[in-house]
Parts: C-alpha cells; sequence; structure tokens
C-alpha cells in the first residue's frame, strides 16, 4: 500500500493533468461534441501532423524560455510574474538593434539582436527584484505594473516612432533578411528558437543542481535568516536570479521578432508570459521538465485551432481546460509524501478494521 | 484648457473619474479584507471577471438588473471557495492558487459566454439607471458628483463604510485582523484560524465581484470577453497604497480613476499622438505611488503563510 501511496505521488502531475483532462471533457460536453473525438483532433492535428508539429513547435519556443524566466528565480523564493512585459522589452530590444545598427556582419548583427533582446528583458526584470530586495516592495504586484507599462509602451512604439510609414496597424519596419534566425522544419515556421531555449533549460539544471550558484539560490530561497548566516549575500543572489531568469524571457521577445515575426508589432505576445507560469509549475519547477510541459501545452494551443476547424467547438475551451490543468497541478505540488505519515495513518486503519469497536473501546479504556 | 474654470467641465471630469474607480474601489476592498486576514487575493482580476460574467447572465436570463447583481456575487463567490479550499485548507501557495483562478475564470468565462451569451444582437442586458437623490443631487458640483448615480455607487459608499466599521469597531473584524498579524494567538486564545480566513477570503471575493457586476450593471450592460482588462491587479497596488485600510484603498482608487480620466481626456485632445502612451498613465502613476509611498508601511505581519497548528 505504502508503495502505491508512494508512486501516486510521484506521478501526481501527470495524474492531476488527466484529470484535468477529464474534467474538461464535461466542458466540451457542454458544447454537444464529443470530448473524446475533440482531444483526438488536437492531439493529432499538434503531435502527429507535419505542419501541426511545426505550429507547435513554434509556440513551443517562447513557453519554454518563458518558463525558466519563472523556475530559476523562484529558487531565490521570487515569483516573477512580469515574464510578459520583460517578453515585450525583449522583443523591442531586439528590433531596436536590428532595425538601427547598420553595417555590421551580419553574425555579429544576429548575436547582438539576440543578446539586446535578453538585456532588455533582464533589466526589466531587475526594477521589481531590486525593490523587493532593497526596499520590501512585493514583486508580484510592481511586475505585475510593470506588464502593462511595457505592453503599452511596445504599442506606442510601434505605433508611433518606429511605425512603418502607411502601415494599416502599428508595426515596424520589417527586419533585413539577413537577420532572420534559421528555420528548422521545412515547410514551416519552427524555428531555431526552440533548440536554444532547450539548450538552455539543460545548462539551467546543471547549473540550479549541481553546482554552488545553484545551492546558494536554494538557501536563500528556504529563508533569509538561514541565507545570511552562511554568508551569502542575500540581495546580489536575489537580483542574480531574477535577472537571468528574465533574461530568459527577454530570449523568448527576441525569438519572436527575429524569427517568427520578422517587425515589432504591437500586442505580439498572446500572455506566453502568464503561460510561463503554467509551464513552470507543471514542470514541478524541474528545469530538465520545462521544455516537456512547453511543449504539451503548445500543443494544446496549437490543436485548439485544428480541433475548432475540425469539429466547431470554440477553442476558447481549450484557455479553460489549460486553467483547470494549472488548477490541479498546483494543487497536487501541494501534497509532499511523507513515508511515516502514511504508514501511521495505514496502521491506524488496519487496527480500526481488525477490531470491531466496541472491543476497541474496551480495549482502550483498559489500557488507561 | 479650460477645465477647472469651467463648473460643468469641472463637474464632468470628476464624475468620469468617479465612474472610472468604483470597480477599483470594490476590489480593493475585497483585496484589503483578505489580506487582512494574511491571504493575497491575487485572484481579485477572476472575481471581477466572475462577477461581471455572473451580472450579465443573471440580468439576460431573469431581465432583472438585481438578479444579475446576485448571481455576479454568486460566481464570485464560486471564485473565493476555491481559492479558500486551495489558499487556506490545502496550503497551496496563495500567489500561484491566485494566478491559477485567474487563468481558470479568463478561459471559462469566454467559453460560455460565447456558448451562452452569444447569438441574435450583442445581448444587451438590463442595467441599472441614476437615481438622483432628492434635494442633495441639486448642490452644485457636489450634488451630481455624489448623489446623482445609481445604486451600484451609493452601495460602494455603504461597502466602505461597512468593512471599515467592521474592521475596526466590531469583535469580528478584531478577530479578522488578528488571524492576520499573529494567527497563534488566536488560535491559543481558542478561534477557530481557518475559519476566520475562509470568511474573510470568502466576503473579500463577494465583494470584489461587486466591481464586476457594476462593469456590467452600470457601465457597458454587456459582457465582453476579459473586460476586468487588469482592474484587479491596480486594485492590489491600491490595497497596499491604502495601507491596508478600506478608507485608504477608497483615496487610491479615485487617484487612479482620476488618473484614467486624465488620460481619456488626453487621448480625445491629441488624437494623431498614439492612445497607448496616454493609457499607461494610471499604470505608472500607480507604480510611482508604489514606489515613493509604500516604504514605510507594513504589511500584515503573517500574510502569505499557512497556518499550520502543530507547525513550529
Amino acid at each position: 500500500m505504502l508503495t502505491v501511496i508512494g508512486l501516486a505521488h510521484r506521478l501526481r502531475i501527470p495524474i492531476a493533468v488527466a484529470v484535468a483532462l477529464l474534467a474538461g471533457a464535461s466542458l466540451i460536453a457542454l458544447s454537444g461534441v464529443n470530448p473524446f473525438e475533440a482531444y483526438t483532433t488536437l492531439f493529432r492535428g499538434a503531435f502527429l501532423d507535419w505542419y501541426g508539429l511545426g505550429g507547435t513547435l513554434v509556440k513551443t519556443s517562447p513557453l519554454l524560455l518563458a518558463g525558466l524566466a519563472v523556475v530559476i528565480p523562484l529558487r531565490a523564493g521570487l515569483l516573477n510574474i512580469g515574464g510578459e512585459g520583460q517578453i515585450y522589452m525583449g522583443g523591442l530590444g531586439a528590433s531596436v538593434a536590428a532595425l538601427y545598427l547598420p553595417g555590421l556582419p551580419t553574425l555579429l548583427h544576429i548575436v547582438l539582436c539576440v543578446l539586446a533582446g535578453a538585456l532588455a528583458g533582464g533589466l526589466w526584470g531587475l526594477i521589481p527584484a531590486y525593490l523587493k530586495a532593497y526596499r520590501g516592495i512585493n514583486e508580484v504586484i510592481t511586475a505585475i505594473l510593470l506588464n502593462f507599462i511595457a505592453i503599452n509602451l511596445v504599442s506606442y512604439l510601434a505605433g508611433g516612432p518606429m511605425m512603418q510609414a502607411g502601415a494599416p496597424y502599428p508595426y515596424s519596419n520589417e527586419i533585413s533578411e539577413a537577420l532572420w534566425l534559421p528555420l528548422i522544419l521545412s515547410g514551416t515556421d519552427a524555428h531555431v528558437g526552440v533548440i536554444i531555449g532547450a539548450v538552455l533549460a539543460l545548462v539551467a539544471y546543471y547549473v540550479l543542481n549541481h553546482t554552488t550558484v545553484g545551492f546558494a539560490l536554494d538557501t536563500v530561497g528556504a529563508g533569509d535568516a538561514v541565507a545570511r548566516y552562511a554568508g551569502i549575500a542575500v540581495r546580489r543572489q536575489l537580483l542574480g536570479a531574477m535577472f537571468v531568469g528574465s533574461a530568459c524571457a527577454g530570449l523568448a521577445g527576441s525569438f519572436e521578432v527575429l524569427g517568427l515575426k520578422y517587425r515589432l508589432y504591437h500586442l505580439f505576445s498572446p500572455g506566453f508570459g502568464f503561460d510561463g507560469i503554467l509551464v513552470a509549475f507543471l514542470a514541478a519547477l524541474n528545469p530538465l521538465l520545462v521544455p516537456v510541459s512547453a511543449f504539451f501545452l503548445s500543443g494544446l494551443k496549437a490543436g485548439a485551432l485544428t480541433m475548432q476547424r475540425a469539429t466547431g467547438l470554440d477553442g476558447t475551451v481549450i484557455d479553460a481546460i489549460q486553467g483547470i490543468v494549472i488548477l490541479f497541478v498546483a494543487t497536487s505540488l501541494a501534497f509532499t509524501f511523507r513515508r511515516e505519515e502514511w504508514r501511521r495513518f495505514l496502521d491506524k486503519r488496519k487496527l480500526h478494521l481488525a477490531e470491531p469497536p466496541v472491543a476497541r473501546a474496551k480495549a482502550e479504556e483498559s489500557a488507561r | 484648457m479650460n477645465m477647472f474654470s469651467d463648473l460643468q467641465a469641472l463637474t464632468d471630469f470628476l464624475s468620469t473619474g468617479l465612474r472610472l474607480s468604483i470597480p477599483l474601489v470594490f476590489a480593493a476592498l475585497g483585496g484589503t479584507l483578505s489580506e487582512r486576514a494574511g491571504v493575497f487575493n491575487v485572484a481579485l482580476e477572476g472575481c471581477l471577471l466572475a462577477g461581471a460574467f455572473g451580472a450579465a447572465l443573471g440580468s439576460f436570463v431573469f431581465i432583472s438588473p438585481y438578479a444579475g447583481l446576485l448571481t455576479g456575487i454568486g460566481m464570485a463567490l464560486l471564485v473565493g471557495g476555491l481559492l479558500a479550499i486551495l489558499a487556506v485548507r490545502l496550503g497551496v501557495n496563495q500567489l500561484v492558487a491566485g494566478l491559477a483562478l485567474n487563468i481558470l475564470v479568463l478561459g471559462l468565462t469566454s467559453y460560455l459566454s460565447r456558448l451562452l451569451l452569444t447569438g441574435d444582437g450583442r445581448r444587451i442586458v438590463e442595467g441599472f439607471a441614476p437615481y438622483p437623490v432628492p434635494f442633495l443631487a441639486d448642490i452644485p458640483l457636489l450634488g451630481p458628483l455624489l448623489f446623482k448615480q445609481d445604486v451600484m455607487t451609493y452601495l460602494m459608499y455603504a461597502t466602505v463604510a461597512l468593512s471599515w466599521w467592521m474592521l475596526w469597531k466590531t469583535p469580528w473584524g478584531l478577530v479578522l485582523r488578528a488571524v492576520g498579524e499573529n494567527p497563534r494567538a488566536v488560535d491559543t486564545a481558542g478561534m477557530a484560524v481557518d475559519r476566520a480566513r475562509i470568511i474573510a477570503v470568502l466576503a473579500g471575493c463577494a465583494v470584489a465581484g461587486l466591481g464586476g457586476c457594476y462593469l456590467v450593471l452600470s457601465q457597458v450592460f454587456l459582457f465582453t470577453e476579459h473586460m476586468s482588462a487588469g482592474k484587479g491587479f491596480l486594485a492590489l497596488a491600491a490595497v497596499i497604497l491604502g495601507r491596508w485600510n478600506p478608507l485608504g484603498a477608497l483615496a487610491a482608487c479615485l487617484l487612479f480613476g482620476l488618473c484614467d480620466a486624465l488620460q481619456l481626456r488626453l487621448q480625445f485632445g491629441q488624437p494623431d499622438v498614439p492612445y497607448q502612451l496616454f493609457s499607461i498613465v494610471p499604470f505608472v502613476a500607480s507604480f510611482l505611488a508604489l514606489v515613493l509611498f509604500s516604504g514605510k508601511v507594513k504589511p500584515p505581519a503573517s500574510i502569505g503563510i499557512r497556518y499550520e497548528r502543530g507547525g513550529k
């Protein structure tokens, strides 16, 4: 019995996802569509079709990086909810570097564009981290406000100073074709960003779990007093973790511009930064699992369109199902498995079942 | 701009500001109640949206804004119930639980509104009309501003006063604040910590839901997807700026509302400038206000921490 409970605990995330998908099935049934058919079309469209797979991979890239942007700072105890703003600033940084730095060698220019995006995102993320570390202001609220500021700032720039002359709605000039990121699946939009993201996830896993840097972050995350006693510069760790995390989000923005859109559009991210939080928790905050959970979630998103076309079921149902998924996963993560506690619980139950209540009451009485 | 010399224009400007701040006030009051009890309520955005959806649904089905109001509160209570179960009973990280609920409500209301509220026409629902208070409404400037509003506005005044009185002048308020500061002391005194927190979360979400009802029943008379548009998050900032006090929250929200009215006026005044430059204004204002004024205040001591009886 204990092994079964232990196994269920180890598999709690897949179980939570399965239960959430079942709950989602009832939502689908509300529309009068067969849930099994809807899910089949969705997953076939997202993963088993060449073009569908391309579409899934296109979305995997920003989701993966946005997930890392949540996982890394959370090791130090900072919840980075500013990913959306950092993606916008990253896209802005990359487009400015791509459009306004003429005459550089191509390869150097590409690297500069990518780094400019990462830097812009990282610096934007430093603002809430600084306010938290030095002023004690809740990082969640400042980051949310900074999201709105960044989104509106990019809209203003794409619709004002950077707007292409005569464009029907806010977007900038096109980036020169030499700077476009290479594609990885012929005939689709999938670009190299997803591979870079997966490599970064591996690096993050190694650094967080096998180096002193990761250990220091975990100590900071465990509590201020412990870390200070251990001689760790808490504030510097907080800022560092947030900078690296936000730089990942910034990178996501760079890749959206350089790999997919080739222009700075207003409102170019449909909430990838917020989805990053979902990705992170679905991966149980393990960087190694982040690519997997990002791939799964982008499959849901990409498949939603196929499903809508095939079954007539409204695609927003997938947004609702995603909400159910994260709710169940977050709940399942709150349960911890303590072998001893469960053993005691099971022993007590065995006792209850073995002895009839009257006999037990008597036994208890005599024991007193 | 002769806005301040012309009484009518000034009245218009101030009432626009008031109208824009009312959903924020409800949400910030809700946030204040639950944060005072030690539970972060990041789900305010979801409560607003659920309240708005419920209001539209109720008013559409029963053709009465009062029914809409009740359905709206009911929907917000559902969100509150989930938040209470997750954050208080199960000990899920309060911020994560709130964010997850926001995502869920956003998806669910979008889907259900397409399922239930579309079809012929735009599904405009029955709302509240202004109800001027006799005599008082005729006072220049203040009259139209304070007394020529609809039921929801008067309800807002009442909720502010009531929650202030409840928090500081009643035994319940004392318990509520105590579970946010020192839950162990409350437990030692023989009162149920979790129950107090759950009640505070439910009350907070219901009040925040009223903000959503206001959006539908007093402002636009129909439900649109994601119509809360970040107001719940602005309200979170207002909770801090208002120093976890209903009156302070009211003041902070009025400030945001006036900023919003100002930026709308600027948008109309400068059609050549992209409007996003102006729509940043309320967010920048609340960000700056947070940075400048929130250094010295301390939040409730046990906020965000789950109370465990056997724990340290």
